[in-house]
């Protein structure tokens, strides 16, 4: 059963600007990602059977202790624009 | 229509560790900027995070001071937005499984307490700090936005409470109920203005008597206690003038601009979607077992509310048990051991929150500096029940504790400071005054006049240089005007 995607929206809420051609292609592939997830969804088995974390880990955790940190000048060399220490973005536009 | 203001608040502590939540670099806010970052709290391609050890206690204690349930399975989940402040443009949060949910706790408004819903607590990590620079620096008006990533990484716990609240003032009393919960926990040095705590609210209004729950609007920045009040009296002011005049309240986010005293829209409130929030894939689940959280909750000290009952029980009321309850470690120890000396309990508080205090704040001294034991305190308020020194000698007598002179008993003796309440040689100074001033005695026995009581009881304190017990200098003038010659027993 095909999927509807709300294509656009995804796309607003990824900020991502699409042609109306690529929204179509992205909502094609989209739905047909959705449909198999609906179809192993109905699957019977263990609904709880974990499926977000797949290591098999738990309780990793580190004590608190500081270690080391960069240079500034290493960190601010890999920044499009740096002043005074400060790392400078765009102004900040509300949405 | 009277309308009920329905609130619930979201606080935001910064824990105090000493390293940030998922990588090594410290945390200390008088660094330099960017001077405590590396790939993981910069959002590096290919860095992996790993949870604090301690973080995760902290918040585990919290919780279980707020009577919350530790989940016995817990995990991280990114929460995705657009802003400078975050490199990684999402946020390690929790969304589904926290670790801390339910639980509640009391706030206490003109003595009566009232029980406000924890909905949950879960562990996060602070952004980075953005100064707006530009025009005036509003962020509405800037021109560029500076980024220091130091606090980028910082353990930060959000606490939010359940709709329960229905006013401003106890919106204020709530928070500040969580900072003291907080301190006294140890994870947080709770500053407002260094931003180490933050509050947002929840605000919506329904005619009173009704139960559903109308459209809410969130605020934030409020950065003091009293902005927190302000700004919900005013939304929640705000809202029934929406809604009387027939208008209709969207959910929104709105900014509360504290010099002019309004609420001003932000954006549009984003749904949970918005955030596009799914389990971070590079955090592995964590567990708690009873072991775990009872080794934890084996560290809990007394809390706020707790102390608040024991010092009502042990009979002082709500008012003097608030203060104690918010008096330092060491004013609580004196008065602790004291009471459980056997000294009364109201007069154990009037000493410490008078003239201790007042001692401390004129001489410039902490309160770990207070040169007063339990044992001393109890020794001062038994003399002065006994009546060896009388109300104002005590306090000469504190004095002479204080700077070091020696126990209570001992500085009422070398200061000279022993009441006289012997009745025979208060009697012959009472014989002495009298017969001195005919005057004030026919005054009063012919006219009857009061006041001529007070002359006397002082003319005797000032010939004991104020060493006799006033209530038995009292009762004998009484006794011996009424037995005046030719006297008439005046009655007040």
């Amino acid at each position: 059963m095909p999927v509807d995607v709300d294509i656009a929206y995804v796309a607003r809420l990824a900020r991502l600007e699409l042609s109306d051609d690529e929204l179509e292609t992205y909502r094609a592939q989209l739905g047909v990602i959705l449909e198999h997830a609906a179809r192993v969804q109905d699957l019977e088995g263990d609904p709880h059977v974990e499926a977000t974390h797949t290591l098999g880990l738990e309780n990793v955790f580190r004590d608190d202790v500081v270690t080391a940190s960069l240079s500034r000048d290493e960190v601010l060399a890999a920044a499009p624009e740096a002043r005074d220490g400060y790392f400078v973005a765009p102004p900040a536009l509300e949405t | 229509m009277t309308w009920e203001p329905v609130i619930g608040v979201e606080v935001h502590v910064e824990l105090s560790t000493r390293s940030k939540m998922f990588c090594g670099c410290a945390v200390d806010f008088t660094s330099p900027p960017n001077t405590n970052v590396c790939p993981v709290c910069l959002g590096l391609p290919g860095a992996l995070p790993v949870p604090n050890r301690r973080a995760i206690e902290h918040l585990m204690s919290i919780g279980l001071a707020l009577g919350s349930e530790v989940s016995s399975r817990s995990v991280f989940h990114r929460k995705n937005y657009f802003y400078a402040d975050l490199p990684k443009n999402y946020q390690i949060s929790q969304y589904d499984v926290p670790v801390c949910r339910g639980g509640h706790l009391d706030i206490t408004v003109d003595g009566e307490t009232r029980r406000i819903g924890i909905e949950r607590a879960h562990m996060e990590e602070d952004t980075g700090k953005s100064t707006h620079v530009g025009l005036g620096g509003r962020i509405h008006a800037a021109s560029a936005t500076l980024l220091d990533f130091n606090r980028s990484g910082v353990p930060l716990v959000e606490i939010v409470s359940r709709p329960d609240i229905h006013s401003a003032s106890d919106a204020r009393v709530f928070a500040q109920e969580l900072r003291g919960l907080v301190l006294e926990l140890g994870v947080s040095d709770a500053r407002l203005e260094e931003g180490s705590l933050r509050f947002d609210a929840n605000v919506s209004i329904r005619p009173a008597g009704s139960t559903g729950l109308g459209t809410k609007v969130e605020i934030k920045n409020m950065n003091s206690f009293r902005s927190l009040e302000r700004a919900v009296d005013h939304e929640v002011s705000r809202q029934i003038g929406v809604a009387e005049s027939g208008g209709e309240l969207v959910q929104e986010t709105r900014h509360w601009d504290e010099e002019a005293g309004v609420t001003h829209p932000m954006r549009t409130k984003e749904g949970s979607s918005d955030y596009r929030y799914f389990t971070e894939p590079d955090l592995v689940p964590m567990t708690f077992d009873d072991a775990w959280i009872s080794s934890v909750a084996a560290t809990l000290p007394e809390l706020p509310a707790q102390r608040r009952s024991r010092y009502q029980e042990v009979g002082l009321d709500g008012r003097q048990a608030a203060t104690l309850a918010e008096s330092p470690p060491r004013i609580r120890q004196v008065f602790d051991e004291a009471t459980g000396l056997g000294a009364d309990p109201t007069a154990a508080f009037n000493w410490l929150s008078g003239e201790v205090v007042s001692h401390l704040r004129r001489a410039g001294l902490e309160s770990e500096e207070l040169h007063l034991g339990g044992a001393e305190l109890f020794e001062l308020v038994t003399i002065v029940e006994e009546g060896l020194v009388s109300a104002t000698a005590a306090k000469e007598v504190l004095e002479g504790v204080l700077t070091g002179e020696g126990g209570p008993r001992e500085v009422a003796s070398s200061r000279d400071l022993i009441q006289v309440s012997d009745a025979t040689r208060i009697g012959e100074v009472v014989d002495a005054v009298l017969t001195a001033n005919p005057d004030a005695v026919a005054g009063y026995r012919d006219r009857g006049e009061e006041k001529v009581v007070g002359f006397l009881v002082g003319q005797v304190m000032r010939q004991t240089q104020g060493k006799a017990d006033p209530r038995v200098v009292n009762e004998l003038l009484r006794e011996k005007l009424a037995s005046q010659p030719g006297g008439t027993p005046a009655t007040g």
